[in-house]
C-alpha cells in the first residue's frame, strides 16, 4: 500500500512538475556554470 | 561486478572528459534528466542533472524523479550508481587505520536534508541551493576546482565560501580514508531520502531466518557495521551486498519482490 502511495505521489509530481515548466528551468540551470556549486556565488 | 558497474555508473554520468580541458560544460539535451546519484551538474564531464541542485530550486519534478528512484533501488544507488560513493570506496583502499562510526553521528544526514535542502532554499532569495553552496563536496571537487583551474576570471573572485567548500572536501576526504563512506553515512541528502526509501524500495534485502546458523559472517562483511539478521532494510544499508556474499547458507538474499498475480484454484483429483 505505501508503494502505491509512493509511486503516486513521485508520478503526480513529475507530472505536475513537467506540466509547470520546470524542465526549462532546470536545464537553464544544468547548462550554465552554477556559481554557488563550485563555491562562489 | 559491482566495481565494474561502479566504474560503467559513473563513465556513463560524466562521458564528456574532454571538456576537463576547456573548462566547458555539456549543454545538451540530457541535462533535461536528473542522475539518480550525486554528480555535480557543473561538472565540465556530467551528461546530467544533479538532483539535489535540482530538488533545491523547488523543483517537483526532481523530487518526483528522486521518489521514483528511491522507490524502485532504494540506496543502491549509493552501492552502484553513485559516482561520489564510488569515489569513498576508492579512497577508504589507502592504507590507514580504520575506524567506525558511532552511529548517532548518520543522523547529521537528515538534518541537513532538512535544513540545506528543503527549508534553506525556501528562506533565500531566488531559492539558492543552500545544500551546493555552503556544503556539497562533489561540487568543489568535480566542477569547482576543474573550472577555477581553466577560467582565471573565476580565481579572481574566490573568496571565504571557496575556503569553507574546500575546507568540507579536505574533512571529507580524510573522512572517506579512515572511515568506510564517511559521506555518504554522515552528510549525504540524497542517501537521506533513499534511506528512509529502502524499507519500500522494490530492490531489497530479504533474510530468511530459518535458513540462518548465527555465523556472523554476514555481521563482520557489512563495511557499514550493520547486522543484516536485524536490520536487513536499514535506511544505512547501501545494497553493496557483502553480506550476501559471505552468506554461507543463502539466508540473505538481494532481488525484487516477487510479483503475485491472481492464481487459478489448482484442479483437484476428480477435476472439480
Amino acid at each position: 500500500m505505501m508503494r502505491l502511495i509512493i509511486l503516486t505521489a513521485a508520478a503526480a509530481m513529475i507530472i505536475w512538475g513537467i506540466e509547470r515548466g520546470e524542465l526549462s528551468a532546470i536545464f537553464a540551470k544544468a547548462t550554465r556554470v552554477c556559481l554557488e556549486c563550485i563555491g562562489i556565488g | 561486478m559491482r566495481r565494474l558497474i561502479q566504474l560503467a555508473a559513473t563513465v556513463l554520468t560524466n562521458p564528456h572528459a574532454a571538456n576537463f580541458l576547456g573548462g566547458r560544460i555539456y549543454r545538451g539535451g540530457l541535462k533535461n534528466f536528473c542522475a539518480p546519484g550525486l554528480n555535480c551538474w557543473s561538472c565540465p564531464a556530467a551528461t546530467l542533472s544533479c538532483p539535489l541542485g535540482a530538488i533545491q530550486t523547488m523543483s517537483f519534478y526532481a523530487a518526483g524523479c528522486t521518489l521514483l528512484i528511491g522507490l524502485l533501488l532504494g540506496r543502491m544507488v549509493c552501492g552502484f550508481l553513485c559516482p561520489f560513493g564510488f569515489l569513498q570506496e576508492l579512497l577508504n583502499k589507502i592504507p590507514a587505520p580504520k575506524f567506525s562510526l558511532p552511529r548517532r553521528l548518520t543522523r547529521v544526514k537528515y538534518f541537513l536534508l532538512a535544513m540545506f535542502v528543503l527549508i534553506g532554499p525556501v528562506l533565500t532569495e531566488l531559492n539558492a541551493p543552500t545544500f551546493c553552496q555552503y556544503i556539497c563536496p562533489a561540487g568543489t571537487l568535480e566542477a569547482g576546482l576543474p573550472l577555477i583551474a581553466a577560467h582565471e576570471d573565476l580565481r579572481n573572485r574566490l573568496g571565504s565560501l571557496f575556503a569553507l567548500k574546500v575546507t568540507i572536501l579536505a574533512a571529507v576526504i580524510v573522512g572517506s580514508v579512515l572511515v568506510h563512506r564517511f559521506f555518504c553515512r554522515v552528510m549525504c541528502p540524497l542517501g537521506a531520502v533513499y534511506g528512509l526509501l529502502n524499507r519500500w524500495s522494490f530492490w531489497r534485502l530479504n533474510f530468511a531466518a530459518d535458513r540462518c546458523v548465527g555465523c556472523g559472517r554476514c555481521r563482520q562483511a557489512c563495511p557499514i557495521e550493520l547486522d543484516p539478521t536485524r536490520e536487513v532494510n536499514s535506511a544505512e544499508c547501501v545494497r553493496c551486498e557483502r553480506c550476501v556474499e559471505a552468506c554461507p547458507t543463502g539466508a540473505l538474499t538481494c532481488h525484487t519482490p516477487p510479483v503475485k498475480f491472481p492464481l487459478k484454484r489448482p484442479p483437484t483429483v476428480d477435476g472439480s
